[in-house]
């Protein structure tokens, strides 16, 4: 199954329609809650980052028999130092993203913390892809 | 704790309740730090925030969490209030400060996740 969304730049009202729409479709195929959780954390903090951190990008699910496959891929400055980006509390957040309840600098650890393959390819001025694996077993 | 004793110790006003008020939370947690909550294992809990935006219900449903309360008259929007619907949530409402409902449900027992 093979599913694209479109995330736009500091579109907050819209973050998380695509973690959404994840979540509904993984309860239909009868995926463990605890495995949806997992999953549908890690793509809501990637899904929040590409609005609050880059121009908006696309982020492609495929979902298979035993497997979830997302990535979402955006245009944007990119990540200079991804030790630093992946360490707890680290955050370039803007003002208008703390106003939405984000810049703790937790997403990425979180994210890594709950999937089961993690790779992140991002190049200064051009953008990041985040791409993540959660096995169903 | 019930949700309809945590409404009246705080004197809480009831803005969504699609789910059963008589319903049991293991556990507060308060924050206004989304990622913070979207650490939580924990589901039986309510979520004590003052940030209140749509950003607040989704970290909610991503989080199975289904019990929120809004300190400070902190109003929600018909669209948070529909996305609350949509997920069965149940939403609260208090004028009291986050330090004083916080402290003030941990007097009456109801428990710290950690
Ligand atoms: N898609 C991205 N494009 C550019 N920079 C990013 C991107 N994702 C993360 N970053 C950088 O990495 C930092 C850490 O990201 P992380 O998600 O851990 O924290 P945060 O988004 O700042 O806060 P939180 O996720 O806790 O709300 C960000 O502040 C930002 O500098
Ligand atoms: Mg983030």
């Amino acid at each position: 199954m093979h599913n694209e969304f479109k995330v736009v730049e500091g579109d907050f009202a819209n973050a998380g329609k695509a973690s959404s729409d994840i979540k509904k479709t993984l309860k239909q195929l009868n995926i463990d809650n605890q495995k949806i959780k997992k999953i549908v954390v890690a793509v809501y903090e990637a899904e929040v980052n590409a609005i609050a951190h880059a121009y908006g990008g696309t982020i492609y699910v495929d979902i298979d028999q035993d497997k979830i496959v997302v990535v979402i891929d955006d245009v944007g400055p990119g990540i200079p130092d991804m030790d630093k980006a992946m360490t707890k509390g680290f955050s370039t957040a803007s003002a208008k993203v703390r106003e939405m309840g984000f810049g703790a600098g937790m997403g990425l650890p979180n994210i890594k913390n709950n999937v089961d393959e993690l790779e992140i390819k991002t190049e200064v001025g051009v953008g990041t892809e985040v791409k993540m694996v959660v096995n169903f077993q | 704790m019930k949700i309809s004793e945590i409404a009246k110790i705080l004197d809480a006003r009831i803005l969504v309740s699609n789910s059963n008020l008589d319903s049991r939370i293991k556990y507060g947690f308060a924050s206004d730090l989304m990622s913070d909550v979207l650490t939580l294992d924990e589901e039986e809990i309510i979520l004590i925030t003052g940030l209140c935006n749509i950003q607040t219900i989704r970290t909610a449903e991503m989080a199975n969490i289904n019990c929120l309360l809004f300190v400070r008259n902190k109003q929600a929007s018909e669209e948070m209030i529909e996305l609350a619907m949509e997920n069965d949530m149940i939403i609260l409402q208090c004028e009291y400060s986050l330090f004083r409902t916080v402290g003030l449900l941990y007097e009456k027992g109801l428990r710290p996740v950690y």
